[in-house]
């Protein structure tokens, strides 16, 4: 047999900082980055010059910060972003904080002033980490060369690991600059996501005695059971159990939307059904969920009736808003595999109590539908139109929103059938959101088909990514749904504030169909009194490459139901003259 | 707090890293939360690589919930309440110093 070759060799490497960065991103799998170079973070791109790391020039660092949230919630791994000092990086501030609420792993990795000046007011320089201490999960400042050496890893282990966030790394000009000799063996192990210590054994008994002794559960799923890739499991415990499944917006796509075990979004814009079932249930399971007011509604109503029992991998979140009667502190599909294994989750199906709630959901779903015009009377009202995309679109398409009606309508509307099909901003509601996600995603998922539902006033606020998304002709479709107004304030002015309709419509409306022209890629403005309009869309999507699609949408239509904000779920309002 | 209500203090003892920012991090996260932090006392220990803080906070409802977020934070690594030092610990400091 031949002597090995040792896997290390003791020749030292020379790095700088910045080739040390460079080649710890590599050896995290980075791929593909978006940023914007600026000075303090120049050295970092001159080693990126001979990096396989592709990366990708936004056109505003918020759009870049938003691309690798997209790439980040379409795969669930952390995604890296870059900018520059100053303003470079004050830019990344939205998808960061956005990042933040929305438990998205992400490392933000800012160029810094070189240390000798960092306090003394030098050009583009602003206290990056002191900014970012309340939005992230972590931060660095980094002051020493050999500190990257841990800090990356550490990164991207914190990033992913338990409940998942955004982590800043602030580098300084001069430690880019510095200069280190390391072997190969000095090179660290990448980070990534640390298991969660599992439940111990009575919280799941806990957890299926009351389960098993419930009549009427219900299931209230959270942006964490798509970040513990336990969509399935959940699923399958809904079935289990018989019990219908409320997902909040972040949710969605969880449970299929054609199961009969889904019953939608509940909170704000959910339906009249989903109240009842809240109101009615006397077993809450909040599985990665943390009980936000537009989930709840008045926190005193919900869920009067119900025991709580919760699962969340942040121990935080327990009792926060509600207390529970019982909680897990561990990952969702751990705790839903043991469950589902439970002796007492195996007693006969189809229990008289179990099949009449089940059937109770069911007639309440089928009572309360949304309520819309006819796709022949009113084939533009934003619910034809996303039951119209979600037929013309691949099944397996991914969906970006930007925030306001256009939002809260595909969220009722569109039937989500998989887990990470939705990319969306719920905890912090960032107009802006949508382009720049879809791009990511475009990166993440080539081959699928993305589609960015947008709004008027939302798509202004990152419409400079038209051209990042023109330079690599990525299959995103960008659909408009303009109706010349920030059209939830206008919703809200109409029904909270006495019609007093202050700074929601806009004045000039931009020719969408030709800026996106302008940017180099393909515009379509659908006519109002088309004789097809969705088969004008459909024309539209039909073609390959990037698309803008804008489409009229009447201004006045509102997003209904609607509970008031600050009151119970069942307060809602149904429908146009319910007030 | 209502200033007329006599409050019932607590004291948490926080094991951290030492390395600038930290105080900047566990302060951030009283001051986001509307939470008083009466007293502060921070010390190095363990050759400089950690550092000991007592915090001396009124007792309210809120007070498990702050106790979890300190815990969350990278840099501490420990949090527990010092239900062993005397209630009047900060304010015979106070007079020392």
């Amino acid at each position: 047999m031949k002597p090995k070759t040792p896997l290390t060799t003791m020749t030292k490497k020379k790095y700088t900082g910045a080739t040390l960065l460079t080649a710890l991103l590599e050896r995290q799998g980075i791929r593909q980055m978006p940023g914007i170079p600026g000075g303090a973070i120049l050295p970092f791109y001159d080693a990126l010059h001979t990096s396989p790391i592709q990366h990708i020039l936004a056109r505003h660092e918020q759009g870049a910060g938003f691309i690798a949230q997209g790439m980040a919630r379409v795969t669930g791994r952390a995604a890296a972003c870059v900018a520059t000092s100053g303003p470079g990086a004050t830019n990344l501030i939205t998808a960061i904080a956005d990042a933040r609420l929305d438990s998205i792993p992400l490392v933000a990795i800012t160029g810094q002033v070189a240390q000798s000046l960092i306090g003394t007011d030098a050009f583009q320089e602003v206290d990056f980490y002191g900014l970012t201490v309340p939005i992230t999960k972590h931060n660095y400042l980094v002051r020493d060369v050999r500190e990257l050496l841990h800090i990356v890893p550490e990164a991207f282990t914190l990033a992913e690991s338990g409940r998942p966030g955004p982590v800043v790394i602030d580098i300084p000009k001069d430690v880019q600059i510095a200069a280190i000799e390391l072997s190969d063996d000095e090179l660290p192990a990448p980070g990534g996501c640390r298991p969660t210590p599992p439940a111990k054994d009575a919280e799941i008994d806990a957890l299926a005695r009351m389960l098993a002794k419930a009549q009427r559960p219900v299931l209230y799923l959270g942006g964490g059971i798509i970040a513990a890739n336990a969509s399935a499991l959940a699923h399958e415990l809904a079935k289990r159990l018989d019990a219908p499944a409320v997902s909040t917006l972040n949710a969605l796509g969880a449970i299929p939307a054609d199961s009969p075990h889904n019953m939608g979004m509940l909170g704000m814009h959910g339906t009249r059904a989903t109240h009842t079932l809240l109101d009615e249930c006397d077993l809450i399971i909040a599985i990665g969920a943390r009980f936000d007011d537009r989930a709840t509604g008045k926190v005193a109503e919900f869920c009067p009736r119900a025991a709580i029992a919760h699962i969340d991998i942040d121990r935080a979140e327990f009792g926060k808003i509600k207390r529970p009667h019982l909680s897990i502190e561990a990952d969702a599909a751990e705790v839903l595999q043991r469950l589902l294994a439970h002796p007492l989750l195996h007693a006969e199906p189809g229990t008289p109590r179990a099949s009449g709630w089940l059937a109770r959901a069911t007639a309440l779903r089928d009572a309360h539908p949304l309520r819309h015009p006819s796709r022949e009377t009113a084939p533009l009202h934003p619910v034809n139109i996303c039951r119209f995309l979600a037929e013309t679109l691949p099944s397996d398409a991914i969906i970006a929103t930007d925030v306001g009606q256009h939002q809260m309508w595909v969220a009722q509307a569109y039937p989500f059938r998989s887990p990470r099909t939705l990319l969306t901003s719920g905890g912090l509601g960032t107009m802006g959101f949508g382009l720049p996600n879809a791009i990511g995603a475009a990166f993440a998922a080539p081959g699928k088909r993305i589609a960015c539902v947008s709004g008027d006033g939302s798509l202004l606020m990152n419409i400079q990514e038209l051209a990042t998304l023109a330079d690599h002709e990525l299959s995103v479709a960008v659909l408009v749904f303009n109706n010349a107004h920030l059209g939830l304030v206008r919703q809200q002015q109409e029904l909270f504030y006495g019609r007093r309709y202050e700074a929601s419509r806009f004045e000039t409306t931009p020719d969408f169909a030709a800026l996106a022209r302008a940017f180099g890629i393909r515009g379509h403005s659908i006519a109002a009194n088309s004789a097809d309009p969705l088969g004008d869309i459909a024309a539209a999507l039909a073609q390959p490459g990037p698309c803008l699609i804008d489409i009229p949408i009447i201004a006045t239509e509102n997003v209904l139901p609607m509970v008031p904000p600050g009151a119970a779920n069942n307060q809602s309002i149904e429908h146009a003259g319910a007030m | 707090m209502n200033a007329s209500t006599i409050a019932q203090t607590h004291i948490i003892d926080l094991r951290v890293r030492n390395h600038p920012g930290v105080m900047s991090h566990i302060t951030g996260l009283f001051a986001r939360r509307a939470f008083n932090l009466e007293a502060i006392l921070c010390v190095p220990v363990s050759g400089n690589d950690e550092s000991r803080m007592l915090l001396l906070v009124n007792d309210t409802p809120k007070l498990e919930q702050i106790e979890r977020q300190l815990a969350k934070l990278h840099d501490v690594l420990a949090v527990r309440q010092r239900t062993d030092l005397p209630p009047d610990y900060f304010e015979r400091l106070g007079k020392s110093i």
